[in-house]
């Protein structure tokens, strides 16, 4: 089976570079790949859209199905995680363990005893015993709003620099994720619960796919942004860029929505209570 | 130069993709663990990206953001100064997909370790078989 697996793999191989002989040489500008479409794309994405990086350009308005089903393909696939793998019907644990942050001792409280919650001294841990880390969590709190502000920076300011939709929503879940690393998965699903990153991510496609069916109720094909000039009040091709820019919204909620989502299961093995 | 190592410097890229995707593939079709498996499917989609991105470059071009679209001096854009962007879109959508297979891949993962208690492929197979 091995040495099976071997010829295969060798074979595959020998028939890329085979191929590879045809191909075009590195950094050739007359490549078969940059002279069929991609030029109308350089030459056209101003005129047509009003948005500087082409790239964005073509992501949401020239390519918008593909990146509409490419969402949908996100969302699918934290959908299935969730299907996959979450526990529903959990027992609620037999005991519960604490820490004393001032002194470290921890405190085990069993089924029934009264719950400290409210004490400021005492922190819930998991099972798994972990130290005390008072430095990675400051630090990761004093950095989480700049990846958040960065996060946003990037979604919004994909027209004109790197960015967009799919990078500011990965930024972001990066971010709620960190959180759920330097403390723990219940602290950080306080904030964003599994159910709201769930909606979040549907929001997200809806948000897509709606403005898809915007333009359609406005008498355009679907996806083709210039229909929202009169709602938005301004000329066709400035509608096409801020069409871009809501569709590229829908796909930033839909991607940090999944992330966080995935980690939360897959961390936690679908019971979301301890992990990691 | 010699023209054989003059040709192979000229598609030095395509080497490297085609090295990457023959680790992946050797991860994919022999290695027994489900988690070598998966690491082996993620080295054949970094290998694709590459390939994909690759092709997009061109000598003496720029990034694909055309500078001062809204100033003043309206200059004609020229295709052959800005590198294929088409390929970058491609590829950007491609990342996060592969990102949430990886996510559901290691999700079965968890459901086959669940029922077998083992990740090793032969094992399933006999287990499944008894």
């Amino acid at each position: 089976m091995k040495t099976f697996g071997i010829i295969a793999v060798v074979l595959c191989g020998a028939l890329l570079i085979y191929g590879t002989v045809d191909f075009p040489e590195w950094g050739d500008p007359a490549s078969p790949a940059s002279t069929y479409v991609s030029p109308y794309y350089i030459e056209h994405s101003i005129p047509d859209t009003s948005v500087p990086n082409i790239v964005t350009a073509i992501l949401a308005d020239y390519r918008g199905y593909d990146t509409m089903f490419e969402t949908a393909v996100v969302f699918a696939a934290g959908i299935a995680c969730i299907f996959l793998l979450r526990i529903e019907k959990r027992d609620s644990p037999r005991s519960r363990l604490y820490r004393h942050i001032p002194t470290g001792v921890t405190i085990r409280i069993e089924q029934g005893g009264r719950l400290p919650e409210g004490s400021r001294d005492l922190e819930r841990i998991d099972s798994v015993w972990v130290p005390y880390d008072l430095i990675i969590k400051t630090g990761c709190r004093l950095v989480i709003p700049f990846i958040q502000l960065f996060a946003l920076y990037v979604i919004a300011h994909g027209h004109h620099s790197p960015g967009g939709g799919f990078q500011g929503g990965v930024i972001f879940g990066a971010a709620i994720i960190l959180y759920a690393l330097a403390y723990d998965l219940r602290t950080a699903q306080t904030h964003l619960p599994i159910r709201t990153s769930v909606l979040l991510s549907s929001t997200g496609v809806l948000i897509y796919a709606g403005t898809g069916a915007l333009c359609l109720l406005l008498g355009a094909n679907f996806l083709n942004y210039s229909a929202l000039a009169g709602l938005l009040g301004v000329d066709p091709v400035t509608a096409r860029s801020h069409g871009i820019l809501i569709v590229e919204i829908g796909v930033a909620l839909a991607v940090m929505a999944v992330m966080v989502g995935l980690y939360y299961i897959i961390s936690s093995a679908g019971r979301l209570d301890e992990g990691l | 130069m010699d023209p054989v190592i003059a040709f192979i410097i000229a598609k030095y890229n395509y080497w490297m993709y085609i090295i990457l995707m023959m680790i992946g593939l050797c991860g994919m079709i022999i290695k027994k663990n489900l988690i070598k498996k998966i690491i082996g499917m993620n080295i054949f989609q970094t290998a694709i990206i590459l390939f994909y991105i690759s092709i997009a470059a061109k000598k003496n071009a720029t990034i694909p953001i055309i500078a001062h679209a809204h100033g003043d001096g309206h200059a004609a854009v020229n295709a052959a100064g800005i590198i294929n962007p088409l390929p970058h879109v491609l590829m950007l959508t491609a990342i996060v997909v592969a990102v949430a297979t990886l996510g559901v891949a290691l999700a079965l993962a968890i459901k086959i370790y669940r029922q077998y208690h083992t990740l090793e492929e032969d094992e399933i197979i006999s287990q499944i078989r008894e």
